[in-house]
């Protein structure tokens, strides 16, 4: 691929110096989302190095800043960005056309996420152009490795807004269904927050192992039941606060019927999700709770049980993550040494060795949770 | 070399000057081919019965090969889907019901027995190809390649747990008042 140029007044370039796979990456890889293109660069964790900056960045940027990029990009003057709902910008999805088609009204630009949120090349690659880079950043600190700044792209950022529109309080259950990096970091993020009791569902040895490390009672569905466990852990009432970090390809399981349907009828294009997560976590939580929703879900899901949800007057808080709304207080938890999140990390390999690392990933061998490239 | 996808990018985004290796392996793209091959099989069976069952002196039996033709598009979906496995193995079956049907018709009374003959052999082929192709497919997928670790010990918590919980809790006011 050529390099990025400067193209408008307030892009900026960065030499690239660490990116990571993110778990939404797979749902480009498998091809679920659609508008992907020959060519088109994927990855939205990235940091780096500033290398070229355009006239109207105004000084917020220079020649040799260290900066995080968050995954959203923000223009930081519309209406949606004055209110602190960065992913929702109004401004930066250069393909909004089709985001209002699919959505209703556009959400931001994305980067590396398919030309349905702009078709901005993502970071898992040399250099990065970063539009509207005078709002768009977030400096480092000295003191923070790249190791322990780069998560402040999306997953760090991600589960801790997946907590805190939990509202949590000192008496609170919280349940975690997927102990992927997002799960890892709503865990802590929980027990940061004050949780009594944080609850982590997965599969995976390695996952639920770190989920425990963290503070964690674990449910391995594969050998539990999910929900017997919950009523045991909570004196029958079930998680007043319920995370859900699975989204749409949650996996298939011969033991759970409507996870096989969903798949088949995704297969088919007669659904686009498959949210066994979800039904579960409805049926789950206690009356009156929360239920986060961080996972990605990409259009249409059916047999979301709708009478739980109505009855049990449960409140559901989703969204792509306003990164930028977090990012001074993270930044400032992780100089306190309150959290460092480059626990999470357990494979660092060169840039030119993505492919291998993203079926790795995907097929959860060598113990693989979450893969940094260095180009 | 022109790259299509290139006129589409913005003028600054970057451009494919060349195209490397494909990161797929020989078991993807063998896969992908049996999952295209049976779409197109699929698709003639389905809109064609009659030229197979003339093929393979089967005449009468076109809704038969109609609904094979289904299985095979269900077949070939499975197969070019992340489920590859899965859409393999199910070729398999089907490749055993193909030739269950094809063994009923090599009869001396057929006069098409040589070609009926021809088809099993064929089939035989494609059955051993979808088994090696789910086997080698298996094999690549599979969650235990390798080392096996466990991370208890990375809590993320420099502190520890305990200094951890509640930490982003807003602290209490302090009082002034001298007591």
């Amino acid at each position: 691929m050529s390099d990025p140029e400067i193209e408008h007044e307030r892009d900026a370039i960065i030499r690239v110096t660490s990116c990571a796979i993110c778990g939404s990456d797979l749902h480009l890889f498998h091809n679920y989302i659609p508008a992907m293109m020959p060519g088109d660069i994927m990855g939205h964790e990235t940091m780096g190095e500033v290398v070229e900056v355009g006239s109207g960045v105004n000084g917020k940027l220079k020649k040799g800043d260290r900066i995080v990029v968050p995954f959203t990009i923000i223009c930081g003057e519309c209406e949606q960005c004055r209110r602190g709902n960065f992913s929702v910008c109004e401004t930066t999805n250069r393909n909004r056309h089709l985001a209002e088609k699919v959505f209703g009204h556009t959400t931001a630009g994305l980067f590396g996420y398919t030309h349905l949120t702009g078709g901005y090349p993502g970071g898992q690659a040399d250099y990065l152009r970063v539009p509207f880079a005078d709002a768009t950043h977030i400096k480092v600190p000295d003191s923070l490795t790249d190791e322990q700044a780069l998560f402040l792209s999306d997953i760090f950022p991600t589960g801790w807004q997946a907590a805190a529109q939990c509202d949590i309080e000192p008496d609170d259950t919280v349940a975690v269904w997927g102990c992927g990096p997002v799960g890892q970091m709503a865990i802590r993020s929980a027990i940061l927050l004050g949780a009594k009791q944080v609850i982590a569902i997965d599969r995976i040895p390695e996952r639920l192992a770190m989920a425990e490390a963290g503070g964690a009672i674990t449910i391995n569905f594969d050998s539990e039941s999910v929900v017997g466990r919950l009523n045991e852990l909570t004196d029958n009432k079930g998680p007043e606060k319920c995370i859900d970090c699975v989204g749409f390809e949650s996996h298939v399981s011969m033991a759970q019927p409507d996870s096989v349907l969903d798949r088949a009828k995704q297969m088919f294009m007669l659904e686009n999700d498959r949210p066994h997560a979800l039904r579960e976590i409805i049926y789950a939580c206690r009356p009156g709770g929360i239920v986060s929703i961080p996972g990605v879900y990409s259009g249409f899901s059916d047999m979301v049980p709708m009478g739980a949800l109505m009855n049990k007057g449960l409140t559901i808080r989703t969204g792509q993550t306003h990164v930028n709304r977090w990012t001074d207080e993270l930044v400032r938890r992780i100089e306190d040494g309150q959290i460092d999140p480059s626990f999470v990390i357990t494979h660092t390999v060169p840039l030119a060795q993505g492919p291998e690392m993203y079926r790795a990933f995907r097929d959860k061998q060598d113990s693989c949770v979450k893969v940094v490239l260095k180009p | 070399m022109f790259h299509f996808s290139n006129l589409v990018r913005s003028k600054s985004d970057p451009k494919i000057i060349s195209t490397g290796p494909s990161s797929l392996t020989s078991a993807d793209r063998l896969a992908r081919g049996l999952g295209w091959f049976s779409i197109a099989l699929g698709t003639l069976e389905l809109l064609a019965p009659h030229r197979v069952t003339y093929a393979l002196g089967m005449d009468g039996r076109e809704g038969l090969v109609r609904a094979y033709g289904v299985r095979e598009l269900l077949a070939g979906v499975l197969t070019l889907s992340v489920e590859k496995r899965a859409g393999l193995l199910s070729r398999v079956a089907g490749d055993g019901l193909d030739m269950a049907t094809l063994l009923g018709e090599l009869r001396p009374s057929n006069p098409r027995a040589g070609t009926v003959l021809a088809a099993l052999v064929m089939v035989g082929g494609i059955a051993l190809l979808d088994y090696t192709a789910a086997q080698d497919v298996a094999a690549q997928h599979d969650a235990r390649r390798g080392r096996k670790r466990l991370y208890n010990d990375r809590s993320g918590f420099p502190k520890g747990i305990a200094a951890a919980r509640g930490a982003a809790l807003p602290r209490p006011a302090r009082s002034t008042a001298l007591s």
